[in-house]
């Protein structure tokens, strides 16, 4: 909380700030003023600011009294109050018209804001209690240690079954599809310490050198904790509901947009390819050739041209922009009368991504966005 | 195996089709017929569309689609009393439908009928980019416009030679000069070429010996029907970009050409008919979204040239536009090994929606 980062300041101030007022003594006694002088301490140079486990023990605890007080304020039972619902209540009593979604007000669960700190790492006699401490970075080598010995375990099982002669190489696979190595990043935030480059390939290569053994899925558990979940793209647009007209024709709806272009189209089953678009025909609306291909793009690819009558309206930007927008709109629109194998084969070839790049914003000190004053040697 | 039986067909149609007004029909929509090199001289020789003069010049023969709105002008045209005022066809429809390509095709069976044809190919140039805009000699009001005057009357003796020496005329237009009656009509023209001053009077002066003598004799050496053609009618009643000497906009009216132009319009004379088509794409201060004859022609047009039969004309429908691809691929002009498979064809009918000036332009580059 921000408070935290307040009390800091006055700390110093009040170690310092007293000191500042003694150099300074008001010579004239005509002008009684006392003029308060801050001493300005180099704060970067500190380095991340420390804070103690009991510190971060009592800001836990203001946490949960805090989501108590916002439950019954808001109304709500504070035994099921979740951090939906707290983001929510606060979004509602802080409204805040800032773009920059971080610099929101925010209440979230201490560890999630407070980064994770070591603790001490010596006793009272100044021993450390790690027996890797003086590497410097006792837990990146304490995990390596742990996945040769899980390395070690392996082979050994692999010995103890081939002495039985039950050695098979076919065993159960782990599965790795739609998975990542975690990140040197996430790496670094696991084990709170700084990881170069380099360790970080040599643990990757260590934990691709324990997949290749055989008998790997007895470890399975362990090397799933450093593997991320991709996201399955395929689950995250609902593909629109297939209505019928009163004469029976099938029709759907579908939106698109690009750049600040936005449009809506129905789709019309049984037609013969006329395309309408802001009430006047397609030809005349986009008399360039290269708008016209796009439209024509997600019909050809799917093979119905002539089968569908499709009307829409699009306004905003420019033609090329309104062109697009009609492609993606287009494209949703043909997923409710496609197969399952057409809508992938329509999501690799790009039909059904939304096109994320933006007019890029002018900087001070610049032309455009990229341009620059001329330059002048001296 | 199709596509062989398919050129069997073309080639058949393309053949036979020469000539033969008479026998060209319903049946024939989608065939393509040639127009003879010797006429295409004579008859259009500032008449035909741009692009499609350039395909004459690439093929080496000039193919004309048979389509509906032409025949239908065809079959009007045959069955008229030419004994009464004649009747205002007008052909509309969206730009690049293929007015101007019906309106030729009528043309050229009035043209083998033995017509005597006034055709002006274009009244947009007669309203914008004249370079010279004099004052008129007869009138104190009007302008004159010697070169576009002079052209047209060039043309105007290249297409209808053969009825130079016929007619006979007597007119008195300046007070200095004078043409005696009985003088054939090519002198009157050759004087209005070599002087361009007073070339738009020459016009003006030949428009109105044609109303008159045109339903005059039935028979005889003398007896002609008149066709009256004027593409993009809509210059006629509306503005102008020409500016007069004192910076203000001219009317159309001012000018000579298109006064005399509008008086061929009205139908007090008898013995012929005009065909006019309109045109957006030349004309000035209207929107692309116009086409149909009350938007173009303005309510002053519309009253000028009311009754008139509407003919519209639209995009190539299935057969048509199949009869063109298959054209296309006869001449090898496609030369794109995609575009002669299906897909490619459907690529086409989808880019284009069968309209045939954007049909043509699309296959220019394959």
């Amino acid at each position: 909380m921000a408070a935290s980062g307040c009390r800091g300041v006055r700390s110093i101030l009040w170690k310092y700030g007293s000191y500042g007022k003694n150099l300074f003594v008001s010579r004239s006694k005509m002008v009684p003023q006392v003029k308060c002088f801050l001493i300005f301490k180099n704060l970067a140079a500190a380095g991340p600011q420390k804070f103690t486990q009991e510190f971060i023990d009592k800001q836990v605890e203001e946490f949960e009294v805090g989501k108590r007080h916002l439950a019954n304020m808001m109304g709500e039972d504070p035994e099921t109050f979740t951090q939906e619902d707290i983001d929510r209540s606060i979004a509602y009593l802080f409204p805040s018209g800032l773009f920059e979604k971080r610099a929101r007000p925010v209440m979230k669960h201490p560890e999630e804001i407070f980064p994770k700190q070591t603790a001490i790492q010596w006793d009272a006699e100044g021993r450390p209690f790690h027996f890797l401490f003086y590497t410097g970075k006792q837990s990146y080598y304490s995990l390596l240690h742990d996945v040769y010995e899980k390395i070690l375990a392996i082979e050994r099982h692999q010995d103890k079954m081939r002495n039985k002669g039950l050695f098979t190489s076919d065993t159960k696979q782990i599965l790795l599809t739609g998975s990542r190595w975690l990140l040197k990043e996430e790496i670094e935030e696991n084990l709170v310490e700084n990881i170069s480059v380099q360790d970080y390939m040599r643990l990757i290569q260590l934990m691709e050198l324990l997949l290749s053994m055989p008998y790997c899925s007895l470890e399975e558990e362990f090397i799933l904790k450093f593997r991320k979940q991709l996201e399955v793209q395929s689950s995250k647009y609902e593909i629109p509901a297939l209505q019928y007209d009163p004469q029976g024709v099938a029709f759907s709806f579908a939106d698109g947009r690009r750049k600040s272009a936005k449009a809506s189209i129905t789709l019309r089953d049984s037609g013969s390819g006329n395309i309408t678009i802001n009430g006047r025909n397609y030809l005349y609306y986009f008399p360039v050739l290269q708008n016209r291909e796009q439209l024509m793009f997600p019909l050809l690819f799917v093979g119905m041209s002539g089968r569908f009558d499709i009307e829409g309206s699009v306004e905003g930007s420019g033609h090329s922009a309104q062109a697009g927008a009609l492609r993606l709109a287009i494209s949703r629109a043909l997923l409710s009368f496609v197969s399952e194998g057409e809508v992938e084969k329509m999501r690799q070839a790009g039909l059904l991504t939304a096109d994320p790049r933006i007019r890029e914003r002018k900087k001070p000190g610049q032309e455009g966005a990229r341009k620059k004053f001329t330059w002048k040697k001296r | 195996m199709l596509v062989f039986f398919l050129f069997c067909f073309l080639y058949k149609s393309r053949l036979s089709l020469q000539y033969d007004h008479e026998k060209i029909s319903e049946r024939h929509t989608g065939q393509y017929y040639t127009l003879p090199a010797a006429h295409i001289q004579k008859l259009f020789p500032h008449g035909l569309p741009p692009r499609f003069q350039l395909q004459i010049k690439t093929f080496n023969e000039g193919c004309v689609m048979v389509r509906p709105p032409a025949l239908e002008l065809i079959s009007y045209l045959k069955k008229a009393d030419y004994s009464k005022p004649p009747l205002r066809y007008i052909l509309y429809g969206d730009v690049g439908t293929g007015k101007t390509m019906c309106l030729s095709h009528a043309l050229h069976y009035c043209y083998t009928q033995g017509w005597l044809i006034v055709h002006i190919s274009d009244a947009h140039l007669w309203v914008k980019n004249c370079k010279e805009l004099l004052p008129s000699s007869s009138r104190p009001s009007r302008f004159d416009q010697p070169i576009q005057a002079s052209q047209w009357l060039k043309n105007f003796k290249i297409t209808n030679e053969r009825f130079l020496s016929k007619v006979q005329l007597g007119y008195v237009w300046t007070k200095r000069e004078r043409t005696e009656k009985g003088q054939p009509l090519g002198e009157l023209v050759d004087q209005g070429v070599n002087r361009m001053k007073s070339s738009s009077d020459v016009v003006g002066a030949v428009l109105r010996e044609l109303r008159l003598q045109a339903g005059g004799a039935t028979e005889g050496e003398g007896a002609f029907k008149l066709a009256v053609a004027v593409d993009g009618l809509n210059a006629l009643w509306g503005k102008t970009s020409l500016k007069k000497e004192d910076r203000t906009m001219c009317e159309p009216e001012e000018l000579t050409l298109i006064h005399n132009v509008r008086k061929m319009m009205k139908n007090n004379w008898s013995g012929g008919a005009i065909l006019t088509a309109l045109s957006q794409t030349g004309s000035l201060f209207k929107p692309q979204s116009a086409y149909l004859p009350s938007e173009l022609l303005g309510e002053e047009g519309f009253d000028n040239m009311e009754p008139f039969v509407p003919v519209s004309v639209s995009n190539y429908n299935e057969k048509e536009f199949e009869s063109c691809y298959l054209y296309y691929l006869d001449r090898n002009w496609l030369q794109h090994s995609h575009s002669r498979s299906e897909e490619g064809k459907k690529e086409l009918i989808f880019l284009s929606n069968k309209n045939p000036s954007i049909l043509e332009r699309l296959c220019a580059f394959l």
